[in-house]
């Protein structure tokens, strides 16, 4: 088992640059989550860790050892795919089986490993069959198992999840979560989903424009958002922005969760907005409403609770504790 | 509204009549040759397609298909004609398959001149280069050999660009999956790219044999001796075995066509599919 | 991809076998066909002398090329509309799904599987004056009976187009098939609710659709007949003389009673002439395949 180390990592493709400068520790165990919207380069810094691409500048370790310039099969890593890339033409097993074959272990230990790995994530029935007898989810389930079985130092996954409906895609979470508890071992994880990170992640990388922005757990970045980018990437409805006159003296911008803010009757004084949108979402309620110029404001509250209606006049609050205050550049104050 | 329906019905159905019509006589037409041709084979004597009676199935015999085996040799030529044909389509298959693979997988210096090359060769036609192949094969001593018949057609353009196209369609992520799973060149050509072309090289290997099989032009360029004959230069023959039993002819027609009538059943699909890919888009 | 070490002695290897047949019986003899092209040559090939690039243009314009030129035109001209109207009409007809129409299509598609000298035997004996069987029906409308089709210096090279049509009928009929096959029916539908009837839906639909495929046939027919070789070689050996009536342009250069069959310099010439003509053809069927395919986007 080993960690991973990223020191000072940029990549080049032509004049573009898709990783800039990036430095990241993920410990040994460690199910780290790489989140970022789509072309951030996330992809780019787990493909890097993998092998499929060179660093352009910068060191990748896994374990105590350089990794610049190992082939990828040499690192003693596996990857699960977006498209998961199974062999079209080869049986469940076989696919399984198969980084084994090509590493020359015996075919005993290799049916055994494959017979474990089968059962561990239920795919003992599907074994005779093709990849394109399978649906999307025992496809991806066939991926994972064929990474399990080499018993890999790093996991590395891109987006495993986004070809799965919403349904399979939230019970596949809590699987993989108990995987990574049950096997020990590393997992990088590609996403651009929030839900994904917040919920597996024992950390969190957020990056933007192939710039690492914060490092942390899940709480820690949904609590205390490095900068505007994160603060409003993470959370939905997303956090508001305001300048920070509305409710306090400075120059700074100030941002609030929707779940902090309330809409109260319009003669109780503070800012005033106009109620434009009354979403019912049944467990919730979000109501939008607009400010005199022209800011747009979010509100949560629980589905039980009375909202306004959409045309009234109300008044903005947010308690100062659950206020993040940002500089002119948007990083974080205190 | 009912009457109107009817008569509605009765004129389809009219129509459909009509179209029948029209296709049977149309198949006639076409067919008429070839059912001229079976029938006078299977027939003896020189009236046997004097007269619009003898298209009429009497008197059959296999004496003159007989006659024709053993005067045109016929097993021979048949022999030599499958034997290069075989040989040319596991050659091209073969060379088609290394190239196109080195074009797709193998990311070398000179890539885009060395396929432009290739591609190139398309336009050139065999009656281009007929004149000098003839006495190069000469100068290389394969004048009247299996040689001078087979290798000068074990590559080709088509079959590199073909087999590329295909393997081009590998998705990116498969052959990352396979170098993580540690397989070099060797293993991704059998394990990934093999299997996902096998339909194309059969389309590839069916069009080969079959122009190979079809070629005229070289064969008479190469060989001019009975042991080398390949069966379309080789029917020749017979016309001047017996200038006045045209049902020879037609005995011997029947034999050399019958090999490539049953590849052409047994594959119909693969060479419909063949013929119509690239060329209609679906 | 990942450039590994090794990889461009791998690429060599694996691009050798390919590239030296292609380098040694393509490019080469084109490149020596040019060349040889300037020279005169005695018959044993040995004892050359220059003749000057000019001789180029002195076979271009020489009666012998000019005549094989007009002569394949002549060809083309018998064989390339003929046999698409004839192929267009059979796709059509058997473009409806009724009973029976597998087996109408296997006969269309069947002379896809007779070779040229196949097809030219068949039809060597059929157009026999001694065999009589269509020369008897011909003569009804006139047409001599002897000394028979393929030995009258009028009659040779549109009987030798009966059997290149008959021949070519299979491939035009499947592809002109698949081309119908891939017009979406919805565009019939439409052009029925706007009152077309059947003449006015081929006319307004169906030609429009095919014409990208009919131009990529016609390319095809129309190289098909330069390369005429085996039909003319088994039916008339480019005769009757001394007309040379059937005698091709590929005819010219690879025929026994070739003009230029001693002589490898000339025979280079008009070899290179043909693939010249030969060139531009492809290079239009290429445009075609393309459009063909945008069309269809």
């Amino acid at each position: 088992m080993a960690g991973v180390q990223l020191i000072k990592v940029t990549k080049n493709f032509g004049s573009v640059v898709a990783v800039d400068d990036f430095s990241l520790d993920i410990a040994d165990k460690e199910f780290m989550v790489l989140l970022g919207p789509s072309g951030c380069g996330k992809s780019t810094v787990l493909r890097m860790i993998a092998g499929l691409e060179a660093p352009t500048s910068g060191e990748v370790f896994i374990g105590d050892h350089l990794m610049n310039g190992v082939a990828p099969k040499d690192r003693d890593v596996a990857m699960v795919f977006q498209s998961y890339a199974l062999y079209p033409h080869k049986t469940v097993r076989a696919n399984i089986e198969f980084p084994l074959k090509t590493r020359g272990v015996d075919s005993k230990l290799r049916a055994a490993a494959v017979a474990d790995a089968a059962a561990v994530l239920g795919l003992a029935d599907l074994l005779d069959r093709k990849p394109g007898q399978l649906s999307g989810g025992q496809r991806q389930r066939v991926a994972l198992a064929r990474a399990l079985v080499r018993d890999p130092q790093v996991f590395c996954m891109d987006e495993p999840l986004s070809n799965l409906d919403a349904k399979l895609r939230g019970e596949t979470r809590s699987e993989l979560v108990a995987l990574h508890q049950r096997l020990g071992s590393t997992f990088v994880y590609v996403t651009h989903d929030q839900v994904e990170a917040m919920t597996m992640g024992s950390r969190i990388a957020v990056i933007v424009a192939g710039v690492l922005q914060q490092v942390g757990s899940p709480t820690d970045v949904y609590d205390r958002p490095a900068n505007i980018f994160v603060a409003t990437f993470l959370g939905t409805p997303p956090m508001n922005i305001f300048p920070a006159q509305l409710f306090e003296a400075g120059e700074h911008s100030v941002g609030v969760r929707p779940e902090y803010v309330r809409f109260v009757d319009s003669h109780s004084g503070g800012v005033e907005a106009t109620i434009r949108l009354v979403e019912h979402l049944g467990h919730e309620v979000h109501v939008t409403g607009v400010l005199a110029d022209g800011t747009v404001v979010v509100a949560r509250h629980g589905g039980e609770e009375a909202s306004p209606r959409s045309g009234d006049m109300v008044t903005v609050s947010a308690e100062a504790r659950h206020r993040h205050r940002f500089d002119v550049s948007g990083r974080r104050l205190a | 509204m009912a009457t109107n329906t009817a008569v509605a019905k009765q004129q389809k159905s009219w129509r459909v009549y009509g179209r029948y019509t029209l296709l049977m006589f149309v198949t006639l037409i076409v067919v008429f040759p070839i059912y001229a041709t079976v029938l006078s084979a299977f027939k003896s004597g020189p009236d046997s397609l004097d007269h619009p009676r003898s298209l009429l199935p009497t008197g059959l015999t296999l004496d003159t298909m007989r006659a024709a085996w053993n005067l045109g040799h016929m097993g021979r030529l048949l022999w030599n004609s499958l034997f290069v044909s075989v040989a040319v389509t596991i050659g091209v298959i073969i060379t088609s398959v290394l190239a196109a693979y080195a074009f797709t997988f193998i990311n070398f210096r000179g890539r885009r001149f060395v396929f432009g090359f290739c591609l190139a060769t398309l336009l050139v036609p065999v009656e281009a280069t007929v004149v000098i192949n003839q006495r190069l094969i000469d100068s290389f001593g394969w004048k009247n050999s299996y040689q001078g018949l087979i290798v000068p057609l074990l590559a080709t353009a088509f079959g590199i660009f073909l087999i590329r196209q295909v393997f081009m369609t590998v998705p990116k992520e498969l052959i990352e999956a396979a170098s993580l799973d540690g397989v070099g060149h060797f293993g991704l050509l059998r394990e990934v790219a093999m299997p996902l072309a096998r339909p194309t090289l059969g389309a590839l290997g069916l069009f080969t044999f079959l122009g190979t099989w079809n070629q005229y032009l070289w064969p008479q360029a190469v060989v001019d001796d009975q042991e080398h004959r390949t069966i379309q230069i080789g029917l020749d023959a017979l016309r001047s075995a017996d200038i006045n039993r045209f049902n020879l002819i037609t005995a011997g027609t029947v034999i050399g066509a019958l090999p490539i009538f049953v590849v052409l059943v047994a594959f119909q699909r693969q060479l419909v599919r063949g013929l119509t890919a690239g060329a209609i888009k679906g | 991809m990942f450039r590994r070490r090794g990889d461009g002695l791998i690429a060599s290897a694996m691009l050798a076998p390919a590239i030296a047949i292609l380098s040694i019986f393509v490019v080469y003899p084109l490149g020596r066909a040019v060349w040889l092209g300037h020279l005169r040559c005695d018959a044993t090939g040995r004892k050359c002398r220059t003749s000057g690039w000019m001789q180029y243009f002195d076979v271009l314009r020489s009666s012998d090329f000019q005549h094989a030129l007009k002569v394949t035109f002549v060809y083309a001209l018998l064989t390339v509309p003929a046999g698409l109207v004839i192929g267009v009409g059979l796709a059509v007809l058997a473009d409806k799904q009724i009973r029976g129409i597998g087996f109408f299509r296997t006969i269309f598609s069947s002379t896809v599987a007779t070779s040229v000298a196949v097809a030219s035997l068949i039809w060597f004996v059929l157009l026999q004056p001694q065999v009589g069987l269509l020369p008897d029906m011909l003569s009804m409308f006139g047409v001599m009976k002897n000394p028979g089709l393929l030995n009258d210096a009028g009659t040779a090279l549109p009987a030798i187009a009966i059997t290149s049509i008959w021949a070519n009928l299979g491939f035009t009929f499947i592809i002109v098939t698949a081309a119908l096959q891939s017009i979406p029916a919805e565009l019939f539908e439409s052009a029925m609710m706007d009152g077309a009837g059947g003449w006015k839906r081929f006319t307004n639909v169906t030609i429009p659709m095919l014409s990208p495929t009919l131009l990529f046939v016609s390319v095809v027919l129309v190289t098909r007949a330069f390369q005429a070789y085996a039909e003319v070689d088994l039916l008339t050996k480019g005769g009757p003389n001394p007309e040379r009536s059937t005698e091709t342009v590929t005819y010219l250069i690879y025929g026994q009673t070739s003009l230029v069959k001693n002589d490898i310099g000339l025979k280079s010439t008009t070899a290179v002439l043909l693939f010249a003509i030969l060139l531009v053809l492809s290079l239009v069927q290429f445009r075609s395949l393309e459009r063909r395919v945008h069309y269809g986007n």
